[in-house]
This record gives structure tokens, sequence and C-alpha cells, in this order.
């Protein structure tokens, strides 16, 4: 344990008067969280100011906290990563109306979530910094440079946004409130997300377009059903200490590390062979592939596996291109296949270009519905309907291969007996691979 | 059965499997991504394996998120990575111009699918090879690393790592559908062993400084030691934002410089060269696979080649390359695109023809064609 000796700060406020114009309301608000600091006797190396970018994103380099000014609408998102990373830290995010309406998403997730950060949205109703356009919270009817002939649009109310949304702490004022200062320190002291919509005058653009005043400001909140107050103050959970307390029990448990299968079997094979299995989504194609391929590894070779399946992973084709060789090789597409399994009509569209490119030597093995396959290949039918028992479709990727492997005899079947019951659903693929030696 | 010690050692893995080991054996202790084929994977294995050593892994709200939570952590003393495809690239476009500007550590791996737009999700594409190096505004340089196999998916995560501590920036593992979701077989035995260096930090005094222009500051963190500014804007020393050209310029020489004048940190190229050759195969990431393929069929049949896989797409491994297009005369660049590796070679070839081998409909290049430019 080390101790650190606190000493009360004075103020969170560096020399520099601030940049805003004269009567905006910012100023007043940056004063209100220095006082809010100080009421809370922070450590200012404890205290992450977020800001975002606009006048209000100015904000940050007028304390002597620690800062991060990022990108427009995105202060919430490095806020998160923050507070996740040290919960210990006070976050505090300093955004404009106009960083709440292009990272709207954020401030709904970061209150579902309840991460412990603090924001106040400095809400002039309007983006000051790029010359008085409207934003998602300029009233209806609102004069500004970009709505002349008065906003068409319904204001976002961003209180009822995050409070229904499950924020712990909601409350909604301005720049004039006595008790702001209170207020944001409540909020700092929350568990949980708080958001402080503290409204304030545009003096460069929405006060002059609008004749807006301060008495006008606190009409207008009542007038479009947007009270002030405290409007959300409830338990919750905070987010980062909550994530560390679910994953507590995990914590030094072994992480994905290399297994070595071990080779118990030897293998006559000389050259890389390819076997394509063709059939549809769904049908454990890919899993039969690996079965494959762990028997092979069983014996000594390499294998890699391609798959292509389309982004419906339960409909469609699912062709699997696997590889088998001696040696090591690199990861190339089969073009020709030795062997060539079809097992469905989904497979068997995408099989053209494999039966076009293999020969004499070659092998399919196919469904009784394309007996009369277009292929030099030598073709063998065999027929699901002939086996001891009905066939399930996701047995069929494997039925075929085990089929295939008992025929061309890269490795014994006895590898492939022992990967398949090493691995999940053991019973049903030793099953498959018996079945299929039993077809040949 | 008796298991015979001298048997081959080996696991049956995929790329993102490698991707995810090599991110946690290099010390990463912070993800956020959003779900996106063919990067989904490596999200899903984050989110179960990071907590498992003590870290925090997230899925965004979208990428924007992903990579903001990322840069938020990376300032707090954790090693970030991020994992997306295409689409979220495009995304996080302006915020790799927050790591740049706030030269802040952060892996992040493109899985690339065919583009544009929302293209082929499950489809192998080589096009955001220009994308990830210009990916965002002004220009400045970034790392990417190109595996070209599960093994390399480990080993180059890992080195995108240490890149990234070692030069405060953003590195890329620029990777692909195959490279990734292929499954084959390893030798366990043949990763490397890791050790990447613990982050230099300090705990007070300014968070950056650029003397000389290609010096690279100790870190600051949030919550150690004293307070310090963090900008995205153009800053001075002590991260306030300015607009004075002196310190402007010598902010963003420095950019260039701390990557610049330290490529032969970075580049990597893992040649093949045969003697007496006068053509050399050129390729990276999934195609390597038919390139190297190519070399070892012409070889057999008695043709003379020599070949050459990049590793570090950017900065472009000038040098190494310049040693081994000695003597050659032809060279051939297969790419899952219209050849936008290609420009790059051209640029640096002087005289010598080079010839691509392109395709963008989804299919791998092929052995045989490789073969075919090289006659
Ligand atoms: C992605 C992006 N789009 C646009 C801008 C330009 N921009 C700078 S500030 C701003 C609006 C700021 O308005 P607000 O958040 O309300 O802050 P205020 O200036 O009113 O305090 C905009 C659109 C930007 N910086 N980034
Ligand atoms: S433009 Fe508006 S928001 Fe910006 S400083 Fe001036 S009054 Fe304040
Ligand atoms: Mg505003």
């Amino acid at each position: 344990m080390t101790t650190v000796t606190i000493t009360p700060i004075s103020t969170f406020r560096t020399d520099d008067p601030y940049p805003f114009c004269p009567g905006c309301g910012h100023g007043p608000i940056l004063d209100r969280l220095n006082e809010a600091m100080i009421k809370l006797d922070l450590d200012p190396a404890k205290v992450v100011i977020v800001s975002d970018i606009g006048c209000s994103g100015l904000s940050d380099q007028y304390f002597i906290t620690s800062a991060f000014h990022g990108l427009h609408g995105r202060s919430i998102t490095y806020a998160t990563g923050i507070k996740l990373a040290d919960p210990d830290l006070d976050v505090v995010v300093i955004m404009g109306d106009g960083g709440t309406g292009i990272g709207g998403t954020h401030l709904i997730s970061a209150a579902r979530r309840n991460i412990g950060i603090t924001v106040i949205v400095m809400n002039n109703l309007n983006f000051g910094m790029t010359g008085g356009q409207h934003s998602t919270t300029t009233p209806e009817g609102g004069i500004t440079s970009t709505t002349p002939l008065g906003n068409l649009e319904h204001p976002l109310d961003i209180c009822a946004t995050v409070g229904v949304n499950g924020a712990g702490y909601v409350y909604r004022g301005s720049s004039f409130d006595h008790d702001l200062a209170d207020r944001i320190a409540a909020g700092m002291r929350k568990p949980g997300f708080a958001l402080l919509d503290v409204w304030d005058l545009c003096t460069a653009y929405y006060v002059r377009s609008n004749k807006f005043t301060r008495a006008g400001m606190e009409d207008s909140m009542r007038s479009w059903g947007m009270e002030p107050g405290l409007l959300y103050d409830r338990e919750v959970t905070e987010y980062a200490t909550g994530y560390r307390a679910a994953h507590e029990a995990i914590v030094g448990t072994p992480t994905l590390s290399a297994r070595p299968i071990p080779v118990e079997f030897e293998s006559t094979l000389d050259h890389p062979m390819s076997l394509v299995v063709a059939g549809s989504a769904g049908g454990k194609i890919r899993s039969a592939s690996r079965l494959i391929a762990l028997g092979a590894i069983r014996s000594g070779l390499w294998a890699a596996q391609r798959d292509d399946y389309p982004v419906t992973v339960k409909s469609g084709h699912s062709v699997s291109e696997l590889w088998l060789a001696p040696e090591e090789m690199p990861l190339t597409a089969v073009t020709r296949p030795d062997v060539l399994a079809i097992i469905s009509a989904d497979g068997h569209g995408k099989a053209g270009p494999y039966l076009s490119a293999m020969t004499a030597n070659d092998l399919v093995l196919t469904i009784p519905e394309y007996a009369d396959l277009d292929t030099e290949a030598q073709v063998v039918v065999i027929d699901p309907k002939s086996a001891e028992r009905r066939i399930p479709k996701t047995s069929m990727g494997l039925v075929y291969l085990a089929a295939a492997l008992a025929m061309t005899g890269p490795y014994p079947l006895d590898a492939l007996r022992v990967a398949a019951a090493a691995g999940s659903f053991s019973e049903v693929n030793l099953e498959a691979v018996e079945t299929g030696i039993a077809l040949v | 059965m008796t298991t015979n010690i001298q048997a081959p050692r080996r696991e049956y893995v995929d790329g993102a499997t490698a991707i995810v080991r090599g991110a946690i054996d290099a010390g990463c202790t912070f993800f956020a991504g959003y779900p996106i084929t063919p990067a989904s994977g490596i999200l899903m294995a984050m989110m179960r394996e990071l907590p498992k050593v003590g870290g925090v892994a997230m899925q965004g709200e979208d990428e924007i998120a992903s990579i903001g939570m990322c840069l938020g952590a990376t300032m707090t003393g954790e090693r970030s990575m991020t994992a997306t495809s295409g689409p979220g690239i495009s995304l996080y476009s302006e915020n790799i111009g927050v790591a740049v500007m706030g030269e802040v550590p952060l892996v992040i791996v493109d899985v690339q699918r065919l583009g544009p737009a929302t293209g082929g999700a499950t489809t192998a594409a080589q096009g955001d090879v220009q994308f990830v190096r210009w990916g965002t505004a002004g220009g400045y340089p970034v790392i990417v690393l190109a595996p070209s196999s599960v093994p390399e998916s480990y080993s180059l995560t890992v080195k995108a790592f240490e890149l990234a501590e070692r030069f405060r920036c953003p590195v890329f593992v620029l990777t692909d559908k195959e490279i990734t979701m292929t499954l084959s077989a390893v030798d366990v035995d043949h990763y490397p062993t890791v050790d990447v260096p613990a982050r230099v930090e300090k705990d007070k005094g300014v968070p950056y400084s650029w003397e000389p222009a290609d010096a690279v500051e100790p870190m600051r963190h949030y919550g150690y030691g004293d307070a310090f500014r963090f900008t995205g804007s153009t800053h001075d020393e002590g991260g306030y934002i300015t607009k004075n050209p002196a310190k402007v310029g010598a902010l963003n020489e420095h950019l260039v410089a701390k990557i610049e004048d330290h490529r032969d940190e970075i580049e990597m190229v893992d040649t093949d060269l045969e003697a007496g050759a006068g053509t050399l195969i050129l390729s990276y990431g999934v195609t390597a696979g038919s390139a190297r393929a190519a070399v070892r069929r012409l070889r057999s049949g008695g043709v003379a080649v020599s070949g050459a896989v990049v590793q570090s797409l950017w900065p472009i491994p000038e040098t190494a390359l310049g040693s081994a297009f000695d003597g050659i005369g032809r060279i051939v660049v297969p790419e899952l695109n219209m050849g936008l590796y290609r420009r790059e070679i051209d640029r640096i070839a002087g005289d010598r023809e080079v010839v691509g081998v392109n395709r963008i409909d989804g299919r791998l290049i092929t052995v045989d064609e490789i073969m075919e430019a090289v006659r």
C-alpha cells in the first residue's frame, strides 16, 4: 500500500481566461464544474475531462486535470474506454448539443450500459462554432443559419432519451441554476451513467436570430414539455465495476493455447491429395471435412481446409476444399480435386468447374440424382437409401467423405475412427463414419 | 497404441485463433470491436479469452465506438486491439487519424472481404491494401503487416504490437477471409517465442516531444502520475492546441520522420531467391500461397525463379526488395485486386517489366495462372 497525501485544491482552473464570446453560457457552466470538483475534493491527476468538438470542446484546456480532446460526437466513446481501463478515475464528458446529435448512438449506449461517466451537455440549441446552424435540439420554428424560415424538426429530448434507457442520474437545467455545482457533484458521485442537460445561451447566434433570452429559455423548456430538474436518480450497477465482477471467476483460467494432436497412425500418402465435398449449408460439411483432416493429422499428415458458403450460414451451398499432404504446403485453391463428393442440389450447383477440370484418374462420389454427370472422372453413385439406417442430412458429408477415404486409402480408417471418437457428437459421427465405410 | 515422442506436434487451427493468441501473448489487455464477417471470429474469441487474463473486451455499439474505446483505454495504460473488415475500416477512418495525431499505439486487424461497400462478406479479396495506408485524412504514414499463413497470423500480430509500442502509432494487420478462416495443420513448435517489452512510460512531464524529429517520447497514461493532456488537434509538446507554424511543422514532420527514418526496423520480406533467376514472383497475404506453390513447381520443372512474400506492406520494404530485384528482368505480382500494390512495385522496379495476375471475382488466383505469367 502506498499513501498519497493530497493537498485540498482551491481551483481546478488554469489562469487562462475562457475564449468564449461575451455572454456565452459555456463559461458559467465550466465555473460550476470547477466548484463541483472543489466540493468533491478531487485529485486533478485522477480526473479526466473528455471534451467534444465545438466551442464546448475548447473547455478542457482551461483545467489542470487530465484531458482527452478527440473527435466530434465521439467523446463518450473515449470516456468509456478510459473508465473501463481504470474504474477509479473520475471521467467527465463535456459536449455540445451538436455532439449529442452526431454521436447519438453513443449517448444511448452509454446510458444503457451505465458506464460510470458524467456527461455535461452545453445545450445552446445550435452549433456555435461552425456558425449557428441548427442542431438536434433546435426548437421547432427556431431560426438558424440553416433554417432561415424556421426549423421544421422536432427537438430531441436528451434527458428522456437517456432516462428511458436506464441512465442512473439525469438532470435538466440551465447555466443560470444556483445549485448547478451541486447537481454536477451529485452526478459525479453517482456510480453509473450521469447526464446533465444544461441549456445555455449562444449569444453570437441563437440569441441574436431568435431574440432568445434567459426567461424565454426557461419558458420554452416548459412549453415543449421538457421539464427542468432532477428527472432520474436510480440505483444502478456501474458497468466497468460490473464487468469486473462478472468476469472475476474466470480471471487466471487458461486461455487458448496450442494443443498438439497425438500422432498414432502412419500414412503411405506420398503426394498431396485434394478432396472436395459439395453440399448444403447446415449440413455440417465443414465439421465433416475437419474430422477427415484430424484423422490425417493423427496419421502424421499435413492438412488444410478452405470453406466456402454464403453469408446465410444455414441456407444455400457449403463447399469444403481439403488438402492432405505428406509435406507442409502453402495454402492454394483446389482446382482439380482427386475426389469430389456431391451430396445435394446446392453442392451440385457449385461443382461445375471441378467436374470439368477432373480427369479419368479422379473420383466423383454422388447421390443417384446426379448419376449422369458430365465429367471425365470416374463417377460412383452411392444411394443413401442402401445404407442400413436412414442417414440424417447433417451426416451426409461425413458419410460420403468416409466412403471416399475407404476407397482411396490415404490413411488408416482407424485414424478417422479415433478422431471421431475424440471430438464432440462422437456417437453420431462414429455412426456416420461406419455407414460411409460400409457403403463402399 | 503408443505415442512416438519424435512424432510431429501439430494442431488444426485457423488464422483468427492465431491472431487472438498472438495478441494475448503480446500483452493485449483491451479489445473492442463490432461484429462483421469475416472478422467476427476474432471479436468472439476476444470476448471469451481476454477477461481470463484480466483484460476487458467490448462489443461496441458500432465501429466508431469500438475504436474510440480502444483509444481511451490505451491512453489509460492498456494495450489495445480492434478487428473489422472493409466496411468497418471506413468507419474507423477519422479515429485512425486520432491515433496518428495523438500517437496512440493501437493494433487494427482488417480481415479483408470483397468490396466495394457491403460487397461479398464471405469472399476473399485484397482490395484494402491502399485503403488502410491512406484511410485517414492528411496522408501520414502508418504501418501495415500482412500475414500469409496461420503461423504468420500469430507472429505478425505480435510484431504489430511491438511496432505499435515502439513507434506510438496505429499498426494494421491486413489479412483476409481465407487466411483468417481457413483451418490448417500447424507445427506447434514453429510459433516464435514472444517477448514484447513493457511499455516505456513516464509519470510526469509533457506527453510529447519531437527533438530530434524521429524520437518517440515515452507515453503518459491517465491515473499514473501527474495530470496530462491528449488531443487530436494540432498541438504543442504539452498537448495544447496551437497554430504556431514552427510548432505545427515540427509536430507533423515528427509524425512522418519517426516512421520513415526507421524503415529498417519495420521492413520485412520473406525472400526465396534463386541464382540465375530472371523472374521474381512477388506476393503478399493469401496470394502468397499460390505464389509459393508456383515457385516450387517451376523449380521442380527446371525453371529458375525467385520468390518474395512481402510481410510489411507499408512502409514498402524498398531495401530488401531492391536487393531481391538484382538480376531480375520480370516481376510477376499476383493480387486479388486490379494491381493496387503492383503500382508501388512498378515505381521502384526501374526498367524491369512488372506484370500482374489479378482476380476480383472472389476466386483465388491459381498456381497455374501464376506459372503462365512467369513463362
Ligand atoms: C466529423 C465532423 N463533422 C463536422 C465538424 C465541424 N464541426 C465543428 S464543431 C461542430 C458543431 C458544434 O456544435 P455543438 O456541439 O453544439 O457545440 P457548440 O459550438 O455549440 O458549443 C461541427 C459540426 C467536425 N469537427 N467533425
Ligand atoms: S459562438 Fe456561441 S457557443 Fe461559441 S463562444 Fe460564441 S456564444 Fe458561445
Ligand atoms: Mg451547441
